[in-house]
């Protein structure tokens, strides 16, 4: 455990305004100590709270800075629909959509996500009932083994609200950052392409 | 029909889509620890010493003293350790286990190890350590070949295909009642069974497999699961705690088994107007650094090593050797895809030579029923060998294609295959499966052991039982897989599941309907009380198989494919683009039309990898290309559109006619594509054909 | 092995002057934005650095705008912003098509063309655009702002020019003299792929062609471009540019292979032109 553990937020920088500032004019700098307002935050080595709002839901953790989003979520908040695969963004099972865009949750700090809106695939069927990319899914048997499936269901989601009536060039595009080993990539894009837009 | 033949929606679906279905690495238990493999740097030497501070910074580390049974990975030859002790064969051997509360701990482990390395063998060529080698015979090649007008020869090779289950392997060992209980990403729960017996000495009822929603398999998880669950097993009895142990990707890439690299060589000696007289074959195989599965996985490669053609002198001989690499093992078709690549390279190189066309070789050689095999079996009425080309030939416009084509740096190939379903030879008496049927107040609960990897296993097997029952599909459930609590059925594998499980259960199914008669199952239940019936597997009447000598039955029956692959060759960049993949299969019986289509899309996509993109770089006897930024596997962007026609030509020991279906589709697309780049202009004869090689291969030009 | 970043620091600014004062303090501050290739580095265990510099939040320098002649593209602008915006395919559209090829939408909504350059990997997609465009690199710093031109940016393998207190602030490209844009990316598939040769050209008057993938930096090349304008031969060209390239063999593909393919490219674009 890091000894340095409760200076959560501290502040970067101390007794340097923001401004036009001499290189030889940089004061010494204590790291941790004091500093004022207009400063940058400095997160880490320990633990740092951090507001998700994942799926309409704000919640503040403490993780330390190195954490991905993807283990925040998976580990932190038990949200565990985005898998863990390749873990350096070349696969899309981690995929989650920020700001309605479609991002890979392994390859970004959770700490770079708050204010941003969150969505994993356990948003698109709150009460159970599947959306329409969901069932479109099902319906085209568009997975198999279903470890690649989330980050498709959220790629096709992400695509059909902007584009409701993709081209078929347009679905391989917007498909093409995940990998389905399976194969079953004729019944996804049959999904993708058939799923009312907007989800 | 109830059931059979409808696409019904697969059980599994709706949890996965919600993101709600649990794989093991979105489990946990309460104080679990996680755990790492450490593994060696060498290929090849000993161990002189392990120093680490790991015990005193909070970590359980396990080594092979900790193993209270035997150091064995149980399988065929038993000779691969569960942790390497003081001897190494092989990169990335694991030898010791590190478990801590922290996951992120896990990679700050530092052990210091020394070795004395030795140069590895990495040649498979220059092997002389046969862990299996076959032998078949039919008539007299001599004769054979005194016969032919030609003697066309020819030297095919393969190299790795990593299966890239998306999921990477995982279980999670739970110390329960004095044993173990496994919850994991697998696909044969009592291999994990019986391999945990051996390494921790315990009796069976104190060992408990249980399969977690698994993200594929492709027979990735045949052997490797017994491994790292009992690495899992050790760190949690040593700990007293649950322990988790999934790999990271880049460890599963490097450190698991791979599609067995193969050098094939054909001798074939045919006549002018294209009869074949004599087959001559060498199948050599690079096991890596254990025996794991290779003795079945050379034995069913020399079964096809013919193609699916006449010829009564024939002599296959196959090897798998020893090299210091992680061992090879199994991976969808299991083989096959080797051999039946050169048998159909080959097959056009003929051609070729005769001055025919592939499509007229194929019809004069392609076996019909009542032809014999190598092993001298005689082919049933189900065998639609040439049914399946003609439909493909036919639909494709093959053969004028093929003539328009030559040269042009647009190609169209093809390809006829075969596979046998099931264990070869006597393996499914010697395995002696069992499923059971419990009448529930609706319909009935199924009992097997047969794991749902993606391939549809838990909705095929519903409908068989559906459909006997002639009750709806939502009336029969599938139990958990848990050795507590299901039957040994065999492993899922070799496409046995749905002709050979659903076979079983298809006669659970008429006894309990016999049983039931006129009553309701509510009725049956209140008078008669439970009702669970179990049976075994029963091999087909008539069917024989010699061992010792490789005659007879080498497999219940086949499935038949045939592939059509039109390309085209960027003249600037080499790379070959496939603009359409024509798969025409016939297993008997499509249980489920939607799912069937699936797994033929499916096993073509890792076809067209296998042909193209998906290559192993090795580096003294690692794997160097462990990401999946530099393995490239097909994305959206890389597959063609996909022409998928079934034909139901049934098999009658099969359920409603079935046949094995998974596996079947991987072993045509290879050839196809070589073949198609030879009708473009360029001769290939290894896989995978990436630009490099085309380049290279480029006629006349360079 | 991955690298364990257990210890990894994040500074936060909220503005550009904030970023610069702290980067000014603490040199060995690695400026970070989408960090895509950051997780690729901590998977492979390489990562370097272990004080990191969020730029992310700094939204003035995402601005994609037109100054005159002069196109303006913020270091933070995304290739998923660059491959739609209107001003980048009117100007440069061969920016934004090999924009659109740079890895899958995910990493494009990440992926900045300020990380790619600081990256300066020699396969980087977009370098060898930047260098057909005679882009500038602003450069900025608690002492001032500099331009540099992005070939010299570009010192050698996976380093730059980049100074002590210094981040990549945006992307300077002139008009393009006339003559037709072209771009081709050849990795192992179509698509997520790293590239084995990556070329960009303009077919003109004044012709001009950088390549990726075949040296440890990105080129322009220049004596090919001679060649090309003197009214040389294909032939010569391609003569001209094997000259200039020193591909090798790795993981990913053959040095005869990018000597060969990247020959094809330049003759594919410049045939009849």
């Amino acid at each position: 455990m890091s000894e340095e553990r409760g200076f959560s937020r501290r502040k970067f920088l101390q007794g340097v305004g923001a401004g036009a500032l001499a290189a030889g004019a940089m004061p010494d700098l204590a790291r941790g100590a004091e500093a004022p307002e207009d400063a940058p935050d400095l997160a880490g080595p320990g633990p740092v709270p951090v507001t998700l709002d994942v799926n309409g839901v704000r919640t503040t953790i403490e993780v330390e800075p190195r954490v991905t989003l993807l283990d925040a979520l998976r580990s932190r908040l038990d949200i565990t629909g985005a898998k863990k695969v390749c873990d350096h963004g070349a696969c899309g099972a981690c995929t989650v959509l920020l700001d309605g865009r479609p991002v890979y949750a392994c390859s970004m700090l959770a700490i770079a996500a708050q204010g941003k809106k969150i969505e994993t695939v356990e948003s698109l069927a709150p009460g159970g009932e599947l959306n329409a990319v969901q069932q479109a899914f099902v319906a085209h048997d568009g997975l198999q083994c279903g470890f690649c499936t989330s980050g498709f269901v959220l790629a096709s989601e992400a695509l059909l609200r902007q584009n409701p009536r993709p081209s078929h060039e347009e679905v391989l595009e917007a498909l093409s950052g995940n990998l389905c080993r399976c194969g079953s990539y004729q019944g996804i894009k049959k999904a993708s392409g058939a799923a009312p837009g907007g989800g | 029909m109830y059931s059979v033949g409808h696409s019904e929606e697969r059980k599994d679906g709706v949890a996965k889509v919600r993101g709600t279905a649990r794989y093991v690495d979105d489990m946990t238990f309460p104080g679990m620890l996680h755990a790492r493999t450490i593994r060696s740097t060498i290929a090849c030497g000993e161990v002189l010493a392990v120093r680490h501070a790991l015990e005193e910074q909070g970590f359980t580390v396990v080594t092979a003293r900790d193993i209270p049974g035997e150091n064995v990975i149980a399988l065929i030859a038993d000779d691969q350790p569960c942790l390497a002790d003081g001897v190494v064969r092989h990169a990335e051997e694991p030898l010791l286990i590190v478990a801590h509360p922290q996951r992120a701990a896990l990679w700050q482990a530092r052990v210091d190890v020394e070795y004395h390395a030795r140069a590895p063998l990495l040649d498979a060529e220059r092997s002389s350590t046969i862990f299996k080698e076959v032998q078949i015979d039919k008539g007299d090649p001599g004769r054979g070949f005194a016969a032919a007008d030609v003697v066309v020869e020819g030297e095919y090779r393969t190299s790795w295909q990593e299966q890239l289950y998306i999921e990477p392997n995982g279980v999670i060992a739970v110390p329960e009642n004095g044993g173990v209980t496994i919850h994991g990403s697998l696909q044969c729960p009592y291999y994990v069974h019986a391999a945990l017996c051996r390494v921790l000495g315990l009796a069976g009822g104190k060992v408990r497999v249980v399969q977690a929603v698994t993200g594929g398999g492709f027979g990735g998880k045949e052997e490797y699961p017994s491994m790292i669950a009992a690495h899992a097993a050790l760190a949690a009895l040593k700990s007293g705690r649950p322990v988790k142990l999934v790999y990271d990707r880049m460890e599963d890439m490097a450190a698991t088994t791979k599609r067995h690299p193969a050098v094939v060589r054909h001798r074939t000696g045919v006549t002018w107007d294209g009869r074949i007289t004599a087959m001559d074959i060498d199948v050599l195989m690079d096991a890596g650094a254990y025996t794991t599965l290779s003795p079945v996985v050379i034995s069913r490669g020399a079964l096809h090593a013919t193609g699916p053609y006449r010829c009564d002198h024939v002599h296959v001989r196959g090897r798998a050797v020893m090299t210091n690499t992680p061992p090879n093992g199994a991976f969808r078709g299991f083989g096959a895809p080797q051999t039946e690549f050169a048998a159909e390279a080959h097959m056009d190189r003929i051609a070729e030579r005769l001055a025919i066309d592939p499509l007229t070789l194929r019809e004069r050689n392609a076996w019909r029923p009542g032809d014999t095999t190598a092993t001298g079996q005689t082919l049933g009425a189900d065998c639609s060998a040439l049914d399946v080309l003609c439909e493909a030939a036919l639909r494709t416009d093959f053969q004028g294609k093929w003539r328009r084509n030559r040269g042009s740096g647009r190609g169209i190939g093809l390809s006829l295959f075969f596979h046998g379903a099931g264990f070869t030879g006597a393996g499914e008496e010697r395995l002696a499966s069992r499923a059971a049927l419990e009448l529930t107040a609706f319909g009935a609960r199924i009992h097997v052991s047969s794991t749902e990897l993606g391939q549809g296993a838990h909705t095929v097997l519903p409908q068989i039982v559906a459909e006997t029952l002639r009750v709806p599909y939502e009336y029969i459930e599938i139990a958990p897989v848990d050795t507590a609590g299901v039957p040994d059925s065999g492993p899922t594998v070799a496409s046995r599941t749905s002709m050979i499980v659903g076979g079983i259960l298809q006669r659970c199914a008429e006894e309990m309907r016999d049983r039931l008669g006129s009553l309701s199952p509510e009725e049956y239940l209140e008078l008669h009380g439970p009702l669970v019936i179990t049976k075994e597997y029963e091999r087909p009447p008539g069917s024989v198989w010699d061992e010792e000598h490789y005659r007879g039955d080498a497999y219940g029956t086949y499935t038949f494919g045939c592939n059509v692959v039109e390309l085209e060759v960027d003249p600037v960049t080499y790379e070959a683009r496939p603009r359409r993949l024509t798969a025409v299969l016939d297993f008997g019986k499509a249980l489920n039309p939607a799912l069937a289509k699936g797994q033929i899309e499916g096993g073509s996509v890792q076809g067209l990898g296998y042909a193209l993109l998906e290559e192993v770089v090795h580096k003294e006897g690692r794997m160097a290309n462990n990401q999946l930024a530099n393995y490239a596997i097909p994305t959206t962007l890389d597959v063609p559109p996909l022409d998928v026609v079934i034909l139901e030509t049934p098999y009658r020991h099969g359920p409603f006619g079935a046949k094995g279906l998974v596996e079947a589709p991987i072993d045509g697309p290879a050839p196809a594509v070589i073949n198609a780049l030879r009708n473009a202009g360029y001769d290939l004869r290894s896989l995978p054909a990436t630009p490099e090689k085309i380049m290279e291969a480029r006629c006349g030009s360079t | 092995m991955r690298t364990a970043a257990s210890d990894l620091e994040l500074v936060r600014p909220d503005s550009l002057e904030e970023a610069l004062c702290a980067l000014a303090a603490d040199p060995a501050l690695r400026p970070i934005a989408g960090a895509t290739d950051l997780f690729v580095e901590a998977n492979a265990g390489a990562l370097r650095g272990r004080r990191f510099l969020d730029l992310w939040p700094l939204r003035e320098l995402a601005r994609i705008e037109a100054n005159g002649d002069m196109l303006s593209i913020g270091a933070l602008a995304t290739f998923a912003r660059i491959a739609r915006a209107e001003l980048v395919r009117a100007r440069l559209p061969l920016l934004a098509e090999a924009a659109r090829q740079i890895g899958g939408l995910q990493i494009q909504n990440r992926a900045t063309l300020g990380g790619n350059i600081a990256n300066a990997s020699p396969a980087a997609d977009s370098l060898p655009v930047l260098m057909v465009a005679e882009a500038a690199v602003v450069l900025q710093s608690a002492r001032g702002e500099r331009r540099l031109p992005i070939a010299s940016f570009i010192s050698g393998y996976r380093q730059t020019a980049l100074a002590d207190g210094e981040i990549i602030a945006a992307i300077e490209i002139p008009l393009l003299p006339e003559g037709a844009q072209r771009f081709r990316k050849v990795g192992a598939r179509a698509a997520q792929a790293i590239s084995k040769v990556v070329m960009a050209a303009l077919v003109g008057p004044v012709p001009r062609v950088a390549v990726g993938s075949v040296a440890p930096v990105p080129l322009r090349l220049r004596r090919t471009e001679a060649v090309l304008a003197a009214g040389g031969s294909l032939a010569e060209a391609r003569q001209a540019l094997q000259e200039e390239i020193s591909p090798i063999d790795d993981l990913r593909s053959t040095a005869a292979y990018r000597l060969r393919v990247a020959q094809n490219l330049l003759e594919s674009f410049f045939a009849g032109g």
